[in-house]
């Protein structure tokens, strides 16, 4: 998949590729930044999937996208921010492997750690992606939980 | 009008997406659900539980109640578990 750079479509990346943090974090610096806050999902090896040997990520090619696309824009209709960008892997990806990075930069810190805060929550619960785990007794298909429903809430009484 | 699986739905259809005619009387989601129940045992499965089915229609999300038409494509997937 061609990563474009510096245009508005490259605020969202779907792919299997992984990514470096430091070097998007690095893309992130533009003018009139003064601070980028970024989040980095891993997949987890602990105790919650014991014997977890793999996650296979699918997604909704085209719709994916473009709820997060939606959701970034709610996010730069929210807070004055210089620059973000999403990445989202799919496909399996091997305990500890990075699953997705949300960058979001703005003048001030506030804004930038609450969107990058916010793209998480909403991306939680909109953005069409399904876990599927592979463990030694066999695969199962990760369960939604209500705490994600919930942590939306505070996004909207905040508003 | 494309229909579109995913996820253990897929599964249990057997195929991420189909084909079909707009059936007559057809004119929600919610309407169309049967139809698409009758196409196998394991359609009917992966529809069983309509609580926990998410919709989308031309890929915005939508509800049993939202409208469609031929040329529409709906798709169903489960709760969704990004991040």
């Amino acid at each position: 998949m061609t990563e474009l750079v510096n245009s508005a479509a490259a605020d969202v990346i779907i792919r299997n590729a992984d990514f470096d943090a430091g070097a998007e974090i690095d893309k992130l610096r533009r003018a009139g930044v003064g601070a980028i806050a970024t989040f980095s999902g891993i997949v987890r090896d602990n105790a919650e999937a014991p014997g977890l040997i793999a996650m296979t990520l699918e997604h909704f090619p085209g719709m994916t996208e473009q709820e997060i696309q939606n959701i970034v824009d709610q996010a730069r209709g929210r807070w004055p921010l210089t620059a973000v960008k999403v990445i989202h892997r799919v496909g399996r990806l091997l305990p500890q492997e990075n699953i997705v990075f949300v960058g979001t930069a703005s003048a001030h810190r506030q804004a930038a750690f609450d969107s990058a805060f916010f793209i998480m929550d909403y991306l939680k619960t909109r953005a069409p992606f399904w876990k599927k785990e592979e463990t030694s007794s066999g695969t199962q298909w990760v369960e939604a939980r209500e705490t994600d429903d919930i942590a939306l809430q505070k996004w909207v009484e905040s508003r | 009008m494309n229909i579109l699986y995913f996820a253990w739905m897929r599964e249990h259809t057997g195929c991420a997406a189909e084909e079909i005619d707009l059936p007559d009387g057809v004119s929600t989601v919610a309407d169309l659900v049967p139809h698409l129940a009758s196409r196998s045992d394991g359609h009917a499965t992966a529809l069983r539980n309509l609580k926990t089915v998410r919709i989308a229609v031309n890929r915005t999300y939508g509800a049993l109640d939202t409208p469609i038409c031929q040329g529409d494509e709906v798709a169903f997937f489960p709760p969704v578990t990004g991040g």
